[in-house]
């Protein structure tokens, strides 16, 4: 009896000996230096260059890459990258970049460089995607969507190498955001040492997988769908990066984020839901970065009462944008004051839209001669998007708000997407909600692409509203370098836009993004990528 | 023991034949062309198709296309998963391991915590110690798991933060796969952080165990408790009461080794339920095991990867079933010899 009583204790030792070998408070050496991203998707692809999900450019375009121009991440002006300086002609159709002359690709158990990057490099990476018979043209399917959309096989004439490290484009016309695109995160610079070497092995799809870059880390292991493994780049030209690992661990569901942020398995995560409870957490750290987007309510500006100013500003006195942000967007955004986010250079705070005020609508609809009210559709777009996640439910709140006014709106959602677009770019729509992301940090993106008369044309402008000063200001604007007198401009625009309300800006939504307290480096940026040079961890 | 092991041999061979038949026909209930559930080849061209076709003998019987069918299993073939366009195989042998890795740790966890606590409460047989081992395990028994897993996530790894709640090892740990058993193949790696990444793993490891042990330990309990039982009533231990043994030594030297084989005849049969909840686990854990995969493959209609999975499933189950028999037999000379004893 004695004997048998010894044995649940037996087991008893046998398990706290399991359990104190495997003691938590041992500092993982390896962890000390590394971070885990928990990221919501598998990238489809390793180069920048044929895809535009944001999936994708996180996990390749800033880690394993440079462009020749990149962006500011604080207030989004263009800063140099590989090229160290550019020269744009008076007519600017001539664009000189001078590269650097320490750029050193990333050595990998796949490619040993031998020569640091020259121009012959640029050619090819843009070459690759311009040139229809290029050799790597076709490899991974021969879309270059970002490109493609700028429309630059027909802006560039020529690429042309003045020497081992300037590059010379020439373009068919002049275009202000061509820099900006230039800067944006698919036109990375890729190896034409390693193109060659794979198209002597005649591998060369690896060359969209297997990627060689120039960027502050370098390609280590890709278990599909599961993991990504990055190591730093030794000889970064920026300086190598602290961290001895990069890890993009993929987890699709949102509640598997939380929970591995919670356990302390990830140091980052990304769009994390459950934000009260993170931002009570004393280890945590919640940060978002609103987008460079808008969610906006726009009027056929031809068609009465739309045609009338007066109608327009009551309108944007009558709607209560608090309850849509709290309701629509759940608080993942921000208010609307003008056309542009508070994080682009021409950003004017002076500007604040009009408050919410039923008085004051009610006022201006009598002066504009409705004081009865009127009936008016309001068509919703049928699809989710980040700028705007519930286009119905925001119709129904606009719906109640003007009910105020007695106007009667009727909520138009039926067609589907690409019928609903072709019908408002026909102007079939009295009032409509809908919604832009820019393609690159330039305000012109936002200004010419939805308001200017010339956008009327190709569908963008669904408006209808053909200002005359607007488009001599946003011209001028682009004909200028000088970024003071670019902002003067946009600032007369934005002003115009808030006292003729051609429509009426609605939300910027944010990017949220939890971190745990010892990793600190900036990570988020409001257009683009993630980017972790220069992260650290304490 | 030749008749025993003819007599699984021939019992292996038919289940086999049924499961294939079966996996076989899948192909034609699942909606869709039947050689492209059959395949996985999605994005075939027509030329290709045709040479599938051919491959595939759909132009003979019914009969002749399902022994073509066995000759690509026998070869190893089972076509290309619908969802990543990877061979059903190669997909099968880098998730196989992990639920091997899992589920053998939790039969092994659940026996030697069951058994024994079973023994414990027969020998203390209608008294406080076995009324509460038997409240304990009914409870035990009725617990859903997925609740289960949830529970030790949010009470482990997120309030205490003792465990990890995701994976079989942190990504950090850089393993060659050797031979795809976690455990082992961190033995064999020579990085410098190996004992780093033995206690790593093992702490991945613990949370899913215990959540996939706990239902087949309440029924060892149960099972060892009955056997126990069963044996104390029987002559042979009256008789050795009578020789004045202690108590101690009746159990230890006569009933435990009876009880034991007793058990272990009903721990094959315990061994589907226990995968069963595996199954659910590793999608809880995101174990990259078997399970977890099937279950996706469910999910993203992915047919070829469900006949796949379906198969080997089944198999390795079945594999354990005869071996525990084998051991089972070669513990008792009554099962593998029937004049024995009558």
């Amino acid at each position: 009896m004695a004997n048998f009583k010894q044995t649940p204790h037996y087991y008893l030792t046998l398990l706290l000996l399991m359990l104190s070998a495997c003691d938590a408070n041992e500092a993982l050496h390896l962890s000390k230096n590394s971070v885990i991203y928990c990221s919501e998707g598998a990238p489809e692809s390793f180069n920048p260059q044929t895809v535009t999900s944001g999936t994708t450019i996180d996990a390749t375009a800033n880690q394993l890459y440079n462009r020749l121009i990149e962006f500011n991440p604080t207030d989004n002006t263009i800063i140099p990258a590989i090229a160290k300086s550019w020269h744009v002609t008076r007519d600017g159709k001539m664009i000189t970049f001078y590269l650097r002359k320490d750029v050193q690709f990333h050595h990998t158990s796949y490619f040993t460089p031998t020569r640091k990057l020259n121009a012959d490099d640029i050619l090819f990476s843009f070459n690759r995607m311009l040139d229809k018979t290029h050799p790597y043209h076709a490899v991974s399917g021969g879309k270059y969507p970002f490109f493609q959309n700028a429309q630059f096989a027909d802006l560039i004439d020529s690429i042309e190498r003045i020497n081992s490290h300037t590059v010379r484009f020439r373009l068919n016309h002049s275009d202000s955001s061509f820099l900006a695109n230039i800067g944006g995160n698919s036109a990375v610079i890729l190896s034409k040492e390693y193109a060659d070497q794979l198209a002597g092995m005649n591998t060369m799809a690896e060359l969209d997988n297997l990627p060689i870059g120039t960027g502050p880390f370098k390609f280590k292991q890709y278990s599909s769908g599961t993991f990504i493994r990055y190591e730093p780049h030794q000889e970064y030209w920026r300086g190598k990066s602290e961290l001895k690992q990069l890890l993009f661990d993929i987890t699709p569901r949102d509640t598997g984020r939380l929970t591995k942020l919670l356990a302390g398995e990830c140091d980052v995560i990304a769009y994390p839901i459950a934000h009260e409870k993170i931002r009570q957490h004393p280890d945590l750290i919640l940060e978002s970065v609103t987008s460079f987007n808008v969610g906006y309510f726009g009027f056929n500006t031809r068609i009465a009462p739309f045609d009338n100013p007066k109608v327009r500003q009551a309108l944007a006195y009558a709607i209560n944008k608090q309850a849509i942000l709290e309701t629509v967007y759940t608080g993942q955004a921000e208010i609307a004051t003008g056309l542009i986010p508070n994080s682009s250079w021409a950003h004017d705070a002076s500007i604040i839209g009009q408050e919410y005020s039923v008085t004051k609508a009610k006022q201006l609809l009598t002066e504009a001669g409705y004081p009865e009210g009127f009936s008016m559709d309001l068509w919703a777009m049928p699809v989710q998007r980040a700028y705007n996640p519930n286009a119905i439910t925001m119709a129904k709140l606009i719906q109640a708000d003007l009910q105020k006014l007695d106007i009667k709106v009727s909520i138009v959602s039926d067609y589907e997407w690409t019928t609903f677009l072709r019908k408002i770019s026909e102007g079939e729509h009295q009032s409509v909600l809908l919604g832009w992301s820019a393609d690159h940090p330039d305000p012109d993106n936002f200004f010419s692409t939805l308001l200017s008369c010339g956008a009327i044309n190709t569908g963008s402008n669904r408006t209808f509203w053909c200002n005359q000063e607007f488009d001599q200001l946003v011209q001028a604007a682009l004909q200028t370098d000088n970024i003071n007198t670019r902002k003067g401009y946009y600032s007369q625009a934005l002003a115009l836009i808030n006292e003729q309300v051609p429509l009426i800006p609605i939300a910027h939504s944010k990017r949220y993004q939890a971190r745990a307290k010892h990793i600190s480096g900036t990570l988020l940026r409001s257009i683009g990528g993630i980017d972790f040079h220069g992260v650290t961890k304490n | 023991m030749l008749i025993f092991t003819l007599r699984r041999i021939s019992l292996f061979f038919f289940t086999m034949l049924l499961l294939t038949i079966l996996s076989f026909s899948l192909s034609f209930l699942f909606p869709g062309e039947q050689l492209i559930n059959l395949t996985g080849q999605i994005n075939a061209t027509p030329e290709h198709l045709a040479a599938l076709a051919h491959q595939y003998q759909q132009q003979a019987s019914i009969v002749s296309q399902y022994f073509s069918y066995l000759s690509h299993l026998f070869q190893g073939d089972m076509g290309y998963s619908m969802a990543s366009q990877l061979p059903i195989t190669t997909e099968i042998f880098h998730r196989l391991p992990a639920t091997i890795e899992l589920t053998s740790v939790a039969l092994l966890i659940a026996m030697f915590f069951g058994i024994p606590i079973g023994f414990f409460a027969a020998i203390y047989h209608r008294k406080v110690p076995d009324n509460l081992i038997l409240a304990i395990a009914m409870i035990g028994y009725s617990i859903p798991v997925f609740w289960l897993g949830m529970l030790a996530i949010l009470i482990f790894s997120i309030q205490l933060g003792w465990l990890p709640s995701a994976g079989q090892i942190s990504l950090l740990f850089e393993i060659e796969y050797v031979t795809g058993l976690q455990l082992i193949d961190i033995l064999l790696s020579d990085s410098e952080y190996k004992w780093q990444a033995f206690q790593d793993a093992t702490r991945h490891l613990i949370l899913p165990v215990i959540v996939v042990a706990l239902a087949p330990a309440t029924i060892f309990m149960r099972l060892a408790r009955t056997a126990m039982l069963e044996v104390l009533d029987t002559h042979y231990i009256t008789a050795a009461q009578a020789k004045g043994l202690t108590f101690a030594q009746i159990i230890y030297r006569h009933a435990m080794r009876n009880a034991v084989i007793k058990v272990i005849r009903d721990v094959g049969l315990q061994f589907a339920n226990l995968v069963t909840i595996a199954m659910i686990t590793e999608m809880i854990f995101s174990w990259p095991g078997i399970g977890s995969w099937l279950i996706e493959s469910i999910y993203q209609r992915d047919y070829t990867a469900i006949q796949g999975g379906l198969i080997v499933l089944s198999t390795f189950i079945f594999i354990v079933h005869i071996i525990i028999d084998f051991v089972y037999a070669a513990l008792n000379p009554l099962a593998r010899e029937p004049n024995h004893g009558t």
